[in-house]
């Protein structure tokens, strides 16, 4: 009976004359589901990324211990049943920060992509729609931006700023917007050209509602693609901004600034630093995977 | 000749933007200068100077002057070098920064070294063996070195190479011993302890090198092999690859004559960047390994909220990053007509 069920849904998704506007798109979704899924390194991907969110969310369930409780007896404990990564040299519980961590990384990740994909995307496709001087001129700019170093400018952003959170973010944005800002142009120029906006435009649309309701949305899935990708960059500069001292403040549980933590006592109580550099890894990796398996679920198109 | 002329041309487009861009990095840090919450006239008169006292200063310092004039007057002293002084070390900042560059040029050659002589032999095989056991590779390392902070690495090189295995020297650019017998001449500490025939510290030199250059080198093969790769395969598939293979030239000679020369142009590009982006690698790796260099003296400085080292070195780091950006391109387009 359930077989049936699923069968005849699937049938309903791969249908070859649908029905209905909601069938096609949830029949081309569904293509494209299975076109990422082969791709098993891309799966591992997501897993990595949603156990990522999931620990975020319910990291007070996840977590043994409160990531800001002292216990300067049990300080510098190594792995142990109680503490599965040891502890730091407060007495923290390592494991504990390590999950509550997760929520600050996934916070600079989700606002790195929501302040500079939308700015790169809008002026993408007012470069790209209007050409001319207006694209010569916000080209010329991006290609500047895109020649800085980004790491150090992010440094001397911060140390203008005052080191914090909401600074690095600043400062991780208005280095890594351009890569966008091209991606939209590039598919801007070929959207341009297209007869159904040859017709919106004798209908009399204007040009800024050509752009956002005609251009924009098509933009759309190539960003996000390339925000998947840039996701792992994010999360190594913010940690390296961590790491120096310049991203979020102690005590807050983020994984660059555990690093540095435990610099110093690197050779005598190793997993201090080992622990929090092997989340990162996993989770760089995980988003690389990712945006790789997107990436071409979306360009087999 | 109408191809020096366009090589001419294009040479002098190049040129134009590269000088736009450094227009556009120095507006950037002269921006970030201002709006910094410390007062520059209170850091050089104090908190209780009289009113008048505090006029002076802040007309001597030009900042009662409209912003486009202050720009123009801080551009004029980046071309002369005036970097202001450094706080932390009461040196001219230009001074410190000719001291500490040598040790970071040093690190990012030999890491941009292993990067290419490692690099460009596993592209090429993995091009060769597309889908066997060198692609993968290559495939893995990239992935990792997306995926590993710098800083990190570091750190475990030295939990296990230093502390558990004893295989190389420690932090540091020579032990301690050894600190300053060799004179300075070139900077480049190794060269300088040969040039007095000094080998026992050249010896202890490299051993303090090759760690840290090995962790940027990572990263620099991971970038080469993948770029090499997809060059080469790109080349394998053209129609002057088959012509020489009919001719009957052998396989070596068809790889590494006829298909790796013409990817030698991009690859030129790839390596300059790679070369960039480890310059600014060494800011992370330096302070792991306290390592002398350009890196730790900016980290160094943004510790102790010293704004006129913090910028200078800023400055530095983008002038040479936009200038093997520029390098790299006119290598591309004068050596390959193709992108032209």
């Amino acid at each position: 009976m359930r077989a049936a069920t699923s069968q005849s849904w699937r049938d309903w998704l791969l249908s070859e004359a649908p029905q209905s506007r909601a069938q096609a798109r949830a029949g081309q979704a569904y293509r494209r589901w299975r076109g990422f899924t082969e791709n098993w390194l891309g799966v591992v991907g997501l897993v990595i990324v949603l156990t990522l969110i999931g620990m975020a969310i319910f990291a007070p369930w996840i977590a043994p211990y409160d990531p800001l409780a002292q216990n300067l007896s049990q300080r510098l404990q190594p792995v142990s049943w109680q503490h599965w990564c040891g502890t730091d040299s407060l007495g923290r519980d390592i494991f504990s920060r390590i999950v509550y961590g997760s929520r600050v990384t996934l916070l600079i990740v989700g606002l790195v992509v929501v302040t500079v994909g939308p700015l790169g995307l809008i002026l993408g496709c007012v470069a790209g729609y209007y050409g001319g001087a207006v694209d010569r001129i916000l080209m010329r700019v991006t290609d500047i931006v895109l020649a800085f170093p980004k790491l150090i400018l992010a440094l001397a952003f911060v140390a203008a700023l005052g080191p914090g959170l909401e600074n690095a973010i600043i400062a991780i944005a208005i280095t890594s917007w351009p890569p966008y800002a091209r991606v939209a142009r590039t598919e801007t120029m070929v959207i341009r050209n297209s007869d159904y906006i040859a017709a919106a435009k004798l209908q009399g649309a204007s040009s800024l509602r050509i752009i956002m309701l005609h251009v924009v949305p098509l933009c759309v899935p190539s960003v996000i693609v390339r925000s998947t990708l840039d996701m792992a960059g994010v999360i190594l500069t913010a940690a390296g901004l961590g790491f120096l001292g310049l991203g979020a403040q102690p005590p807050t549980p983020e994984w660059g600034a555990m690093i540095a933590a435990g610099r110093e006592q690197i050779f005598d109580q190793w997993w201090v630093a080992t622990f929090p550099g092997l989340a990162i890894c996993i989770v760089a990796l995980g988003f690389n995977l990712l945006g790789d398996g997107v990436r071409d679920a979306l360009d087999a198109r | 000749m109408a191809s020096a002329r366009s090589t001419a041309k294009l040479v002098s487009a190049e040129v134009t933007t590269f000088a736009i861009t450094m227009l556009g990095l120095l507006l950037v840090t002269f921006l970030i200068g201002r709006v910094i919450p410390i007062d520059p006239v209170l850091a050089v008169v104090g908190d209780r100077a009289p009113p008048d006292v505090y006029d002076k200063a802040r007309i001597a310092l030009g900042l009662d002057k409209p912003l486009w004039q202050q720009f123009l007057t801080y551009l004029g002293q980046v071309a002369r070098g005036e970097f202001g002084t450094s706080v932390m070390t009461s040196n001219p900042v230009i001074l410190d920064i000719k001291r500490v560059f040598p040790a970071t040029l040093e690190l990012a050659t030999l890491g941009t070294l292993i990067g290419v002589s490692l690099g460009i032999p596993l592209g090429v095989a993995a091009a060769v063996y597309k889908g066997r056991w060198p692609d993968n590779l290559v495939r893995i390392l990239g992935l990792f070195g997306y995926s590993i902070p710098v800083f990190w690495l570091g750190l475990m090189g030295l939990l296990l190479f230093y502390a558990h295995l004893g295989w190389v020297g420690g932090p540091g650019r020579v032990s301690v011993a050894f600190d300053d017998l060799v004179t300075t001449k070139t900077g480049v500490l190794i060269l300088d302890a040969i040039l007095e025939g000094e080998w026992e510290v050249a010896r202890d030199a490299f051993s303090h090198l090759i760690l840290p250059a090995s962790v940027l080198g990572f990263f620099s093969l991971a970038y080469i092999s993948r770029m090499t790769r997809s060059f080469m395969i790109n080349e394998l598939s053209q129609a002057y690859i088959l012509t020489a293979r009919v001719k009957g030239a052998s396989e070596t000679r068809v790889i590494w004559r006829h298909a790796l020369r013409n990817a030698a142009a991009p690859l030129a590009t790839v390596i300059a960047l790679s070369y960039a982006g480890l310059l600014e690698g060494s800011v992370l790796t330096e302070t792991i390994f306290a390592w002398p260099g350009l890196g730790r003296y900016i980290t160094a400085s943004l510790l102790q909220a010293d704004m006129n080292a913090v910028l200078g070195g800023t400055v530095v780091v983008g002038v040479v990053f936009i200038s093997l950006n520029l390098f790299a391109d006119i290598m591309a387009r004068v050596f390959d007509p193709r992108t032209r």
